[in-house]
């Protein structure tokens, strides 16, 4: 699979802006409370976000469990309500936009694929009938026309002879096949942005490859521009031209591809990457250059203050408890939200190391904390990973 | 953090011999009835695991790999059985014992830490007593040194003592897998089997849980089978990896060997497709085509239909066991004799 290294030959517009988005979720606590609606806290889901997307980029939003990747998705396909902020779609905004009538419209230019195609497929229901269903709730055309689109759309997502195909039924298909069939739902409506939550996650490898370069096909074929989000780093670097890295409802470092995997300057991302997986038998080297984070994300109903990160942070400072990072511009389209790279936008190899920060180790107040692992300290290695050239 | 109670003052079965290795599966046949015909799951899988070392199972759904670990302490569907070959865990054969006769062993001797966290905890009992339960029951201790002893293997595993008093949901996805994991510990076992323990989690807690059951082996002195379709997981806790495809074994040896030279083209299919973000952001492969149906597979090599390198004899004639050092594979390419040097590329 060739993963082109640019966005297609268009010149580079904004197709979705997020502007200062935050989806808080009131938390009651008792059912008097949630009739006065007087919640006694929120879930911070997402916590002040910018974000573009350009048209015809893939942009990968990774992060684990809780980080408000799904959450900024689904905002973005309209499926949940933004507490504050601005949404535009092709420089119009749309942030008020509700009703049905209208978001029928939106709908059809910004679509959303799921991950679990087993529950996104109703087993009664032939391929052509879930294919052409947004079709016909929309009211487009005369059932000829719905045909030869549904047809189309699913020779377009690789399901041939499409003809064959329409009239099965979700059993009779592999994993990778509903899925395929999921995705030619989205096309049918022929839209411009596709939101793709972890869309291969439950597939196997060779499967998911075959998905993957669907994507990017489609992408060239149709102009398509995709959210891709996935909780795994090493599918955002086979996939996106830029990834952006969420964690407790922030951006924490946003950039090419290239940057933030080879030179991710965050701290969070510099350890996301030191552990995301490798099918390269690790040497002593490899594995001391680690760094396994302590505990889990914390709750986002209590996000630490100052840079929410900093109860896990290896380097953190004092700053970093009272006051919040923002995302600092490091050139190359490159930006991480830390303070240690504030005004030092230097290239990473040119960086002092940064285990000579003293590291914070007081208790990080969050409910649900796994009191774990050795938290190794963080060697120049972490903030300087330069990977191997790994070569089975 | 405490240690458990030294490990490895367990009674060995009586027939036990001290001197055979610790498990040795020959030609392992486990099949399933299906009203559409018999599947082949398992179809001649032989390998072999030592005291204190890891083997990592890897192969794509359907390959057969759960299916191999649930034969060895036969919890298997109504509708599978093993029909043919030996499961030898100190050289006594497990395939012919009772059900009743291998409850001696389950847990006790081979314990699994299953996928789904949440799915194998019971939701209504306090997580000490679901460890405390097997201890109670098995090795016959009493209530208070059970409880003590979950206490005991809830901290070996990073749980804090008091939070054993909690129930499934009060824990974390991480907590819950490493709750399983002690769980499986209880009875002391000789070998634990990792059925994709770390497939639902974040990376970095992933990571933690590697991290725990790496420290544990060494701790304990366990034998370790992990079976996953991650290879990264294999490549990060195993010494030896076993691929499977369709029932059978592709190559089996050291992850080090295998994984940085894979002989069989199956084994280099599935390496090249995994993305990595510490090599280049290189082309992945696609392996084209879909695993044969069990209930009929294709004759000779069953990867055959899939593969580049493909030879009139490949559809015709099952490929022997080929061994080059310490690594076996089953491929045509690679006649007995040879020298194994001939990588297919």
């Amino acid at each position: 699979m060739t993963v082109p290294e640019t966005a297609p030959e268009t010149a580079p517009a904004p197709i979705v802006a997020l502007t200062g988005l935050e989806v808080h979720f009131p938390v009651y606590g008792s059912l008097i409370e949630s009739i006065r609606r007087r919640p006694r806290g929120y879930i911070r889901a997402v916590d002040g976000i910018d974000l573009t997307l350009m048209k015809g980029e893939v942009l990968a939003l990774v992060g684990e469990s809780g980080s408000g990747k799904t959450t900024t998705g689904r905002v973005i396909v309209k499926l949940t309500k933004q507490t504050t902020g601005r949404l535009e779609f092709e420089g119009t905004d749309v942030s008020a936009l509700w009703s049905q009538k209208e978001l029928r419209g939106y709908r059809r230019r910004v679509q959303l694929i799921f991950q679990d195609p087993y529950e996104t497929l109703d087993p009664k229901q032939t391929i052509r009938d879930f294919v052409a269903e947004p079709l016909e709730v929309n009211g487009i055309g005369t059932a000829e026309e719905r045909e030869a689109k549904v047809i189309a759309a699913l020779e377009s997502a690789g399901l041939r002879p499409a003809v064959d195909f329409a009239a099965r039924y979700p059993h009779e298909l592999s994993g990778g096949q509903r899925q395929r069939v999921v995705i030619a739902g989205a096309l049918v409506m022929d839209p411009k942005v596709i939101v793709a939550d972890e869309p291969v996650s439950m597939l196997d490898v060779s499967i998911r490859t075959e998905l993957l370069r669907l994507m990017l096909d489609l992408r060239h074929e149709r102009g398509l521009t995709y959210l891709f989000i996935t909780h795994d780093l090493s599918l955002a670097w086979v996939i996106a031209d830029r990834i952006a890295v969420m964690y407790l409802g922030k951006i924490m470092e946003i950039g090419p591809a290239e940057a933030v995997i080879r030179s991710p300057r965050n701290p969070y991302t510099q350890a996301l990457v030191s552990v995301s997986p490798s099918p390269d038998p690790p040497d002593a080297g490899m594995r001391a250059k680690r760094t396994i984070l302590e505990g889990e994300t914390p709750d986002a109903a209590h996000v630490p203050t100052g840079c929410r990160f900093h109860p896990r942070c290896p380097v953190a400072i004092d700053r970093c408890k009272v006051e919040e990072p923002p995302l600092f511009d490091l050139g190359g389209g490159q930006s991480a939200a830390c303070w240690l790279v504030e005004g030092d936008p230097r290239p990473v190899s040119d960086q002092p190391p940064v285990s000579d920060q003293v590291p914070v180790s007081d208790q990080p107040p969050v409910s649900d904390q796994e009191p774990v692992t050795t938290r190794l300290p963080a060697p120049a290695a972490t903030v300087n990973p330069k990977t191997p050239e790994a070569a089975p | 953090m405490i240690t458990v109670a030294t490990p490895r003052q367990r009674t060995l079965p009586n027939q036990a011999d001290p001197n055979a290795p610790l498990l040795v599966v020959e030609d392992l046949k486990t099949y399933f009835t299906l009203d559409s015909g018999v599947v082949k799951a398992v179809d001649g899988v032989s390998f072999r695991l030592d005291h204190g070392e890891a083997l990592g199972i890897a192969g794509e759904s359907g390959c057969g790999k759960t299916t191999t670990a649930l034969s060895l302490v036969r919890i298997l569907p109504s509708n599978g059985s093993i029909v043919g070959g030996s499961v030898k865990l100190m050289g006594i054969d497990l395939v012919p014992k009772t059900e009743n006769a291998l409850r001696r062993y389950r847990w006790r001797e081979i314990s699994i830490v299953f996928q789904g966290a949440m799915n194998a905890l019971n939701p209504v009992q306090r997580v000490r007593d679901q460890i405390a339960e097997p201890i109670e029951e098995r090795l016959g201790t009493s209530a208070t040194d059970a409880r003590k002893r979950a206490g005991e293997l809830l901290e070996l595993v990073g749980i804090p003592k008091a939070r054993g008093a909690g129930y499934p949901h009060e824990l974390s996805g991480g907590m819950r897998q490493r709750a399983m994991i002690a769980m499986a510990l209880a009875c002391d076992p000789a070998i634990v089997i990792g059925d994709e323990p770390t497939t639902a989690l974040d990376v970095m807690v992933q990571a933690q849980i590697l991290k725990l059951l790496e420290d544990l082996r060494a701790k304990l002195g366990l034998s370790l089978i992990l079976i996953t379709h991650d290879l990264s997981v294999i490549a990060e806790t195993c010494d030896r990896v076993m691929i499977m495809y369709a029932g059978r074994v592709a190559e089996e040896g050291p992850v080090a060997e295998v994984f940085t030279r894979p002989r069989h083209p199956y084994t280099q299919k599935l390496l090249a497709a995994f993305p990595n973000i510490h090599a280049d952001r290189r082309t992945l492969e696609v392996i084209p085509g879909s695993p044969p149906d069990l209930r009929d597979p294709p004759p000779g090599c069953r990867f055959a239909p899939r593969c580049g390198f493909a030879m009139d004899v490949c559809s015709v004639e099952v490929p022997p066991d080929v061994t080059f050092g310490d690594v076996r594979v089953a491929c045509h390419l690679f006649p007995p004799g040879g020298d194994g040097g001939g990588v297919a590329s």
